[in-house]
């Protein structure tokens, strides 16, 4: 079972203590939102990027002079 | 270090590792917190989501990271506030990350700032740069810090809290 380590900062006291069943579905659908919101926030960079590309083949520029034009 | 620079808490992962650390019953007497994080993950994911008052609603961010041979902005995916070394990185390393919150005592909405980096002897390792902010009035009473992807904190991990005064 995983734990948590709580500090209550008005003692010092530490105390490590078991996750909940709450606790435990709140951790795993976090994570997997936060997952699917990197993968949405990657494709939609990468979809960005072949915009730019197919922008610059029709003015007849290539990937490193686009590159260049963007550094 | 200013004097008004003051620990009010560490804590260390023991040997078990653990899912979160939680600083509770944060005094209201300083008017800003600071937070210092060495860790290590025990999965491949780095990132380490905060939350305030236990709640992981309303954060938003703008992000900017570096991996060593590029460099990438983000916007949608929040709370990444600290970075760890991942199990995959050098053995015995750890990821350090300096959080700093502003006027945690306000009704206002609050604003952190962090600045992270993973630690690894090859050709990638991290580093961050990130602005955030809790869209949420409440004093802010709690902070935890949850491994990502349900990963665990390694031992010998530390969190330690302090607490700023403007005068």
């Amino acid at each position: 079972m995983p734990t948590k380590l709580v500090v209550d900062c008005s003692t010092g006291a530490v105390e490590e203590i078991e996750l909940t069943a709450e606790e435990i579905a709140q951790r795993e659908a976090d994570a997997e939102a936060a997952a699917q919101a990197k993968a949405d926030e990657e494709a939609a960079a990468a979809a960005k990027q072949a915009e730019k590309e197919a922008i610059a083949a029709r003015l007849g520029l290539s990937a490193e002079e686009l590159s260049t034009l963007l550094s | 270090m200013a004097n008004t620079f003051v620990a009010i808490a560490t804590v260390t992962v023991g040997s078990g590792g653990a899912a979160n650390i939680e600083f509770t019953s944060i005094p209201a007497t300083y008017t800003d917190l600071v937070i210092l994080i060495s860790a290590r993950s025990t999965g491949a994911d780095p990132n380490i989501m905060i939350r305030f008052n236990s709640s992981s609603s309303n954060f938003s961010q703008k992000r900017l990271v570096g991996d060593g041979s590029s460099a990438a902005s983000y916007g949608t995916y929040g709370e990444w506030s600290a970075w760890a070394s991942a199990s995959t990185d050098t053995a015995s390393t750890f990821g350090n990350s300096l959080i700093y919150i502003s006027n945690y005592g306000s009704s206002n909405y609050k604003s952190l700032s962090s600045d992270a980096v993973s630690e690894n002897n090859g050709t990638t390792a991290y580093m961050t740069l990130g602005a955030e902010l809790w869209s949420n009035t409440a004093a802010i009473t709690s902070v935890s810090f949850v491994m990502g992807s349900s990963n665990n904190f390694s031992q010998h991990s530390t969190a330690t809290l302090y607490g700023i005064k403007n005068s």
